[in-house]
């Protein structure tokens, strides 16, 4: 009998919880650095996907005026006739705005982390890691501001040349037919693909799915993904500039 | 060899440090880079001056006390520690720099000697396995599959030296902890502690004030003993599924 009592734990002196309720799963997940990063990974996943829907969407405009306005005037229909026309893109845009935004403020969140975490630098510097991985900071901070000059000039048609409502074709040729228009534009595609080369390797070491059988896989992935989707965007302002598109 | 050295001279943790300029001449290549600087400070013993301090204990490479940062590099230029890294890595008349780890986590106690203790309060928070103690267990009476005992080993090389957090640019201790928890968490007699070990150890280390893991890559490059990258991966998935 003394030895079983001795041998359980005593309950009544386990380390007290914190005062009030535990935190739930996704406080605790958020106030982690390993939970914040899953939340940057799933956030820039959800981003990425839409991406690579969006680049596909662009190259329409090679099939001329027709089909890239008929393109995107479908988009407003989807889910009709249970949804309202223009419906889904509403529904979508809060999530995207989500996904920015909860991706914008983990990152600054983290950086102000890492950086606190190394108060003194080395006297002797070296350069570290590739490109790609040291320009995530800035390149995120670049890639956020330009979406907010994106939806100015072909969303909102704010800053837009032509400004023709219903006609992104003549938008598109507007904006990037400007130097400026084509200059931003073609500066946050390679942003973008130097951020996608670093981002989706990362969100998968930090999703766990990486092993070492499917590091060197998800690291051309990650690669490829990117070049792809570059050079898909990429071939829009530069066919206008070319003049292959007017 | 003759060689120029810059050190991180610093008198305590509340004062302010300085690179200092020294020159050893006499160097053999042979020597390791402890004892060349074994030789500066009899040098400096004999000229009355205050020696380095540096942390070293076996100096055959297992015990992960010894630890600088070379010419920006954590442990010097190849992938070992410091007591193992010989004088033959340089060339006469180099000018080395020496620092200690730079983390918020690691308070500079003097000179090169650096305070690693937040490493064992994230050991303490968890990296152990709760059973009763007392003569050794038959060691067949658990079964371990192979590949999880392969795994394990190579985790369980970690000595804690502390490289991968010196040379994170974020000073983070993801692939020390990520050794700890995969090391424990991947065999059958860490199985029933694996949800609570992986949280309280990523609690300690948040804690603690280490950086967070951005995959730069650094800490398995300069890992003595080679812990694997993917196995940041690893303790990710082990969070997560907590």
């Amino acid at each position: 009998m003394l030895m079983a009592s001795a041998t359980r734990t005593n309950r009544a002196n386990r380390t007290p919880a914190a005062p009030g309720r535990p935190p739930s799963r996704a406080a605790a997940l958020w106030r982690s650095s390993v939970g914040k990063k899953a939340v940057m990974a799933v956030s820039g996943l959800l981003m990425l996907a839409y991406l690579v829907a969006h680049m596909l969407g662009n190259l329409k405009v090679f099939f001329g005026p027709d089909d890239l306005n008929g393109y995107a005037h479908w988009l407003r229909t989807i889910g009709q006739p249970v949804l309202h026309h223009g419906w889904f893109l509403w529904l979508a845009r809060p999530v995207l705005l989500a996904a920015v935004v909860t991706h914008g403020v983990a990152a600054y969140q983290l950086s102000r982390r890492d950086l606190k975490a190394r108060p003194q630098q080395y006297v002797h510097r070296r350069r570290q890691s590739t490109y790609a991985t040291r320009t995530m900071r800035w390149g995120g901070v670049i890639l956020g501001l330009f979406v907010v000059w994106h939806i100015l000039d072909l969303t909102t048609l704010t800053v837009n040349p032509a400004a023709e409502e219903g006609h992104p074709y003549q938008n598109i040729v507007a904006s990037f037919s400007t130097w400026y228009g084509g200059g931003i534009y073609c500066v946050a595609m390679l942003a973008l693909g130097l951020h996608v080369r670093h981002g989706f390797w990362s969100a998968a070491q930090t999703l766990g799915v990486n092993n070492p059988r499917r590091d060197r896989a998800l690291k051309a992935a990650a690669n490829g993904l990117a070049l792809l989707l570059t050079a898909g965007f990429l071939s829009v302002p530069v066919a206008v500039m070319a003049g292959l598109v007017r | 060899m003759n060689l120029t050295l810059r050190i991180w001279r610093q008198q305590g943790p509340d004062t302010p440090g300085e690179m200092t300029e020294y020159r050893v001449s006499g160097i053999s290549e042979d020597m390791s880079f402890l004892e060349m600087l074994d030789t500066l400070n009899e040098e400096l013993i004999l000229r009355g001056d205050r020696p380095v301090a540096f942390d070293h204990d076996c100096r055959e490479g297992i015990c992960g006390a010894c630890g600088m940062v070379i010419n920006g590099q954590a442990h010097g230029p190849e992938r070992t520690t410091t007591c193992q890294l010989h004088m033959r890595h340089f060339e006469d008349g180099d000018t080395i720099d020496v620092e200690p780890w730079r983390a918020g986590a690691f308070p500079v106690v003097r000179d090169l000697v650096v305070d690693r203790s937040a490493l064992d309060r994230i050991i303490g928070s968890g990296g152990y396995i709760t059973a009763p103690t007392g003569s050794a267990p038959e060691a067949h009476a658990t079964a371990v599959p192979k590949e999880a005992a392969d795994l394990a080993f190579e985790h369980a090389e970690c000595i804690g030296c502390g490289a991968c957090v010196a040379a994170c640019p974020n000073g983070s201790a993801m692939l020390f902890t990520a050794a700890k928890v995969v090391h424990l968490n991947v065999l059958p007699q860490g199985a029933p502690e694996r949800a609570s070990r992986v949280r309280n150890m990523v609690g300690a280390m948040d804690a603690e004030g280490f950086g967070g893991c951005t995959n730069t890559g650094e800490c398995a490059t300069a890992c003595p003993k080679g812990i694997p990258l993917t196995g940041i991966a690893r303790l990710n998935r082990e969070f997560l599924r907590s």
